[in-house]
């Protein structure tokens, strides 16, 4: 596959809104996998923790903006603690769901959440849940 | 002693028995928690983007109500605690930030409070050489897997309630009660948390790898100090009976429940009616 780096395209508005929100550098990251290797989810996600980043210091917004990745990651910060440069895989992912969510694209409805789970299961979940599912 | 205590939503539902537990054994072990008059819901996960101001502003309205009954405050969910934690230290760090909260609030907080889990209190103010002195009740070698997941240690700087690679605090707490803890890889594995309302797969996955690890190292019950964790591995467990061949449930408890039990609590008072997974034939089998 052949990738044109174009600077226009690694330093693209999207790309300076992401570290913005999520007040990470994405340059920082030397792509050594622990978060990948950390992260209880990966095996779940279209694009692992260490690929997101890679996509986005490549320029490639929209591959990162567009993967399902982003509404697996639970926050557990097990990818921060294992990064060696103190980056936060997790914050990363955080923007892309508030971007997504900030800009009116809610990722669940309430309708489709099962009443059984609704009745059943402890509040901090269904709170939590909202939080990262609803803008 | 009188600690402000915040409960948290989940608390005063269904996790009652991890409340009712612990406010009875903090009476029995000589301190009060006093419950704070007026408390909201904390947010139930702190704001990974640092500008999402929003999300710090019920958590701070929680530590505005503590501040007024004394300089810490007490709670026992770890959800609760890690985000009314990290919110403090924003509060108290980032003068910018505060100004806004406070603005909002039309409150002045300055961050000045300190945010304990209860597992601190019996280490730090308490002491567990005098929870053991005060067991009535020993457990009599019942081999427990503490699990710790991630809000209660992650992220470290911040948390700091123990190491975060290899905690012990609710093990040595498990000794003076007269358990056997038992080590296990997964005990700081995610359960998969909120995933529980979109990837019940994931929760699956992730809660019953936690589950066998224990087991496998000879876990007999596994204790929390999440109603989040406890939820997931107690489901998980149904489908991991259908799944895994010859995987045997085993209960999942608050760690105030075995406390409670050990400090002479009946057992409807420690919370043993509301398992799902029930310990009470273990309790017999062992002649507790």
């Amino acid at each position: 596959m052949n990738i044109k780096l174009v600077n226009k395209a690694l330093k693209s508005p999207e790309i300076e809104l992401v570290e913005k929100v999520s007040s990470e550098t994405i340059a920082k990251c030397y792509q050594c996998g622990n978060c990948t290797g950390g992260c209880p989810v990966s095996y779940a996600m279209d694009l692992p923790p260490t690929r997101m980043i890679r996509a986005l210091q490549l320029g490639r917004f929209d591959e990162a903006a567009s993967a399902e990745s982003m509404w697996i990651c639970v926050g557990c910060l097990q990818c921060y603690s294992r990064c060696p440069q103190g980056v936060s895989a997790a914050n990363i992912f955080e923007a892309l769901r508030q971007l997504s969510l900030r800009s009116g694209r809610d990722k669940k409805e309430i309708k489709d959440i099962p009443i059984e789970f609704l009745k059943k299961a402890p509040q901090q979940a269904i709170v939590c849940g909202f939080r990262k599912f609803v803008g | 002693m009188k600690i402000p205590y915040y409960p948290g939503c989940t608390l005063n539902t269904v996790a009652k028995a991890f409340d009712v537990s612990a406010r009875e054994s903090a009476l029995a072990l000589g301190f009060e928690m006093q419950e704070l008059p007026q408390w909201n819901c904390c947010g139930a996960a702190f704001p990974l983007t640092p500008d999402n101001i929003m999300g710090l502003t019920a958590p701070a309205k929680v530590l505005t109500e503590a501040r007024a009954l004394g300089d810490s405050v007490v709670t026992l969910c770890s959800v609760c605690y890690n985000v009314l934690k990290r919110t403090n230290k924003v509060l108290k760090d980032d003068k910018e930030k505060r100004g806004v909260v406070n603005g909002f609030m039309e409150r002045d907080y300055d961050g000045s409070l300190s945010v304990v889990h209860y597992l601190e209190v019996l280490r730090d103010k308490v002491g567990f050489d005098n929870v053991k002195k005060s067991v009535k009740r020993p457990l009599k070698g019942i081999k427990a897997g503490a699990y710790y997941g991630c809000m209660l240690l992650r992220p470290f700087e911040d948390m700091g309630i123990d190491r975060h690679e290899g905690p012990t605090i609710i093990e040595d707490l498990l000794s003076a009660l007269g358990c056997a803890p038992v080590d296990f890889p997964n005990k700081i594995e995610c359960c998969g948390a909120h995933l529980s309302m979109s990837r019940t797969d994931v929760v699956e996955k992730l809660s019953t790898s936690v589950m066998q690890s224990a087991v496998r190292n000879g876990a007999e019950v596994i204790v929390t100090s999440c109603p989040l964790c406890q939820y997931n591995l107690e489901m998980s467990q149904t489908k991991a009976i259908e799944t895994v061949a010859g995987y045997k449930q085993i209960p999942v408890v608050y760690f105030t429940q075995l406390l409670g039990l050990a400090l002479g609590q009946t057992e409807d008072i420690a919370g043993f009616n509301s398992n799902k997974w029930d310990a009470r034939p273990l309790l017999r089998e062992r002649g507790v």
